[in-house]
């Protein structure tokens, strides 16, 4: 494990260059480029500002900026993992001339696929920073969190990727099954609703690993204080566990890869 | 350490012939039948094959090894193990030093990028750093002669362009051991020769280099050892011409008289007018000996021979009938025998004879030898292409206007 990350590490240079390549074709027409970081996030808020409405008639209460303010921080990074998941379980079955032809270590393509998605993310904050200055959230010390919440977020894809690429490699229907829990993952994520709508049984919910990062973001970004530790430890246990198991499996599977794809 | 940079310890590869279960679909059905019936998955167990049996080799540092044999011999699967992008099903292989490996020089480009983008890209793929390529950027881009076209999309290149970029981002690897596949197949005849210099170049430099192709002539040239290989089973290693000689001349169709046909090729054979031979000059006559025998009282048959070309290009072809023989007729347990013979005027190259024979009238082929004979063409004049020609030159001059002023060089 050791002489395989060492490895990884003398390859860094590919990894950046490979995610460099997935961003520049992607941006070649740079207006289209910009439109497609955004247009899923803008997207994805729209419908959470729309879906929070009808919270806000039902329960008879005034929709407010921080409401919108929370659904904002939170459908950003979900459009960040949902991107990065269903990039990168193409990423190996996509360049399949590479994984047959030219030998280095192959976890370089899920892993330069979030990276790219990561790169798109950081143009979507742009906007979304320039949203929550309009709308008055302030700063506080616990911004500090961000960084953390979104290391552990991108270990978290990073090994999902790794999993679901080789898993896709030999089994080719795996990327419609991804796609089905994409696309209803929001429902059991709290991206347009919070936790604390479901009084004792959200903790049901936080139960779904990516969810405590999502409240924590919204913590400390719009309400300024600090996101439930407890609960983050268990995310970051879940994003190293994910990563640790999704990498050695990728290795172990990897001498295959050339036969199989 | 050892002198020895590269080898194989008792290499074995197994592959699974067919389908085997690439979707969860075919899968989970084909495991809850296991499941029921208590069967299952053994019936594709048995569909595998052996691609390399019990290959052991070393190459010592700065030599150049060949590798030479048929089509599905080995040599590509040998090659993606010892490039590690496959794993062996038992054995072990040396690799010491950094190892570069060309099997497709392409493989790397991403057409919507432009030239200088792609040798940046392809270069870090094959293990460059990024300052390493920009220190060698011009001589790369000088080498693949595309300058004018170094910042269009690689997508509007032609395949030769194509090829041509590739091998010059990989021609500046420099890698302490450098593995080739047939990567010179592609871009025109100057590009070729620029790269076949290149290679000697690398070896001169002190590089071991491993080299698979199919083109005899430049194995010859590079390689003081070759190592040949039919049907995964490492036949013969040693030195490169008398390598070459005993892949000319092993017997290629190994395939027994069915007792199903009745009527069948016995014996093919190409020989000079001193005996058999494989090796001919440009230009030689050979006749080819063709025996068939038949079991029933047959009719009305032919014997057609050609000839293809190392892309398995038929370039000629004839038969008895064509040539005015009538058909023959056999009765069981005849024999017929018949000599064709050919002027090779083909340039040089490796081609293969086959033969059948045939109904006249039916086109039904009752037996057939593809291919039965290997020719190795050698020729000391200066052509190219599919034929040769024998031009020479008959007159050659320079003038200015009128024919008066001619002057004969």
């Amino acid at each position: 494990m050791k002489q395989e990350l060492q490895e990884l590490y003398a390859y860094r240079e590919l990894l950046y260059m490979i995610a460099y390549r997935d961003i520049k074709v992607r941006y070649k027409q740079s207006i289209m480029g910009f439109l497609w970081a955004v247009l899923m996030p803008i997207l994805i808020v729209m419908s959470g500002i729309v879906v929070r409405y009808a919270y806000a008639m039902v329960g008879h209460t005034p929709l407010k900026t921080t409401d919108i303010a929370d659904v904002a921080i939170k459908s950003v990074p979900w459009a960040f993992i949902v991107s990065s998941i269903r990039f990168s379980c193409n990423s190996l079955t996509s360049n399949r001339d590479l994984v047959v032809k030219i030998y280095f270590p192959k976890e370089i393509f899920p892993m330069a696929a979030v990276l790219a998605c990561f790169f798109d993310f950081f143009v979507a904050c742009t906007a979304l920073v320039i949203f929550l200055v309009v709308a008055k959230i302030g700063l506080s010390i616990y911004l500090l969190w961000v960084p953390v919440l979104l290391a552990t977020m991108v270990i978290m894809c990073v090994g999902i990727g790794m999993l679901i690429s080789a898993a896709s490699l030999f089994f080719r229907d795996v990327k419609y099954i991804v796609e089905i829990f994409l696309t209803f993952g929001i429902f059991f994520t709290p991206v347009f609703y919070d936790i604390r709508m479901f009084g004792d049984r959200g903790k049901l919910l936080l139960l779904n690993p990516i969810a405590p990062l999502l409240e924590g973001l919204s913590a400390s970004v719009v309400h300024h204080k600090s996101p439930d530790v407890n609960w983050y430890l268990y995310s970051l246990v879940f994003s190293l566990a994910v990563f640790l198991s999704g990498f050695v499996l990728f290795k172990d599977l990897e001498p295959a890869f050339a036969e199989n794809i | 350490m050892s002198d020895v940079v590269l080898g194989m310890e008792r290499v074995y590869k197994k592959f699974r012939k067919g389908e085997t279960y690439n979707s969860l679909r075919d899968l989970l059905p084909a495991l809850t039948g296991k499941m029921f019936r208590g069967q299952g998955l053994d019936a594709n167990d048995k569909r595998e094959f052996w691609a390399l049996q019990d290959i052991s080799f070393e190459v010592k540092h700065g030599e150049a090894l060949g590798i030479i044999g048929r089509n599905g011999a080995g040599k590509s699967t040998a090659l993606k193990i010892l490039s590690r992008i496959m794993k062996p099903t038992k054995g072990r292989m040396i690799v010491n030093g950094r190892l570069s490996a060309l099997l497709e020089v392409t493989a790397g480009f991403h057409p919507d990028l432009t030239g200088v983008e792609n040798i940046f890209l392809h270069g870090t793929i094959l293990g460059m750093s990024k300052r390493e390529i920009q220190s060698k950027l011009d001589q790369i881009i000088a080498f693949s002669g595309l300058e004018e076209f170094i910042g269009t999309p690689v997508k509007r290149y032609s395949s030769g362009m194509y090829a041509r970029l590739g091998f010059s981002v990989a021609a500046h690897v420099n890698p302490e051991v450098l593995i080739i596949d047939e990567v010179l197949s592609v871009g025109d005849y100057d590009f070729q020769k620029r790269c076949m210099e290149r290679i000697h170049s690398i070896v001169k430099a002190g590089t071991t280099v491993l080299f698979v192709s199919h083109n005899l002539k430049s194995v010859t040239e590079l390689c003081k050892r070759t190592m040949l290989l039919e049907h995964g089973k490492m036949v013969f290693i040693g030195e490169t011409n008398a390598v070459i000689q005993k892949y000319l001349n092993s017997p290629i169709n190994i395939d027994t008289p069915h007792e199903s046909k009745p009527v069948y090729l016995k014996d093919v054979r190409v020989r000079d007018a001193a005996g058999e031979q494989n090796t001919f000059e440009s230009g030689r006559t050979a006749w080819v000996d063709i025996e068939i025998t038949a079991r029933e009282r047959i009719e009305k048959l032919a014997i057609s021979i050609w000839l293809r070309d190392a892309a398995e290009y038929e370039i000629f072809d004839t038969s008895t009938v064509r040539l005015g023989c009538d058909p023959i007729a056999l009765q069981p347990g005849q024999s017929y025998r018949c000599t064709f013979e050919l002027t090779l005027n083909v340039a040089h190259g490796k081609f293969e004879l086959c033969a059948d024979v045939l109904h006249v009238e039916l086109e039904k082929i009752y037996d057939q030898r593809v291919p039965a004979a290997s020719l190795f063409v050698g020729s000391s004049m200066a052509v190219r292409g599919a034929v040769n020609c024998f031009p020479r030159i008959v007159e050659s001059l320079v003038y200015n206007r009128g024919a008066e002023n001619a002057v004969v060089r």
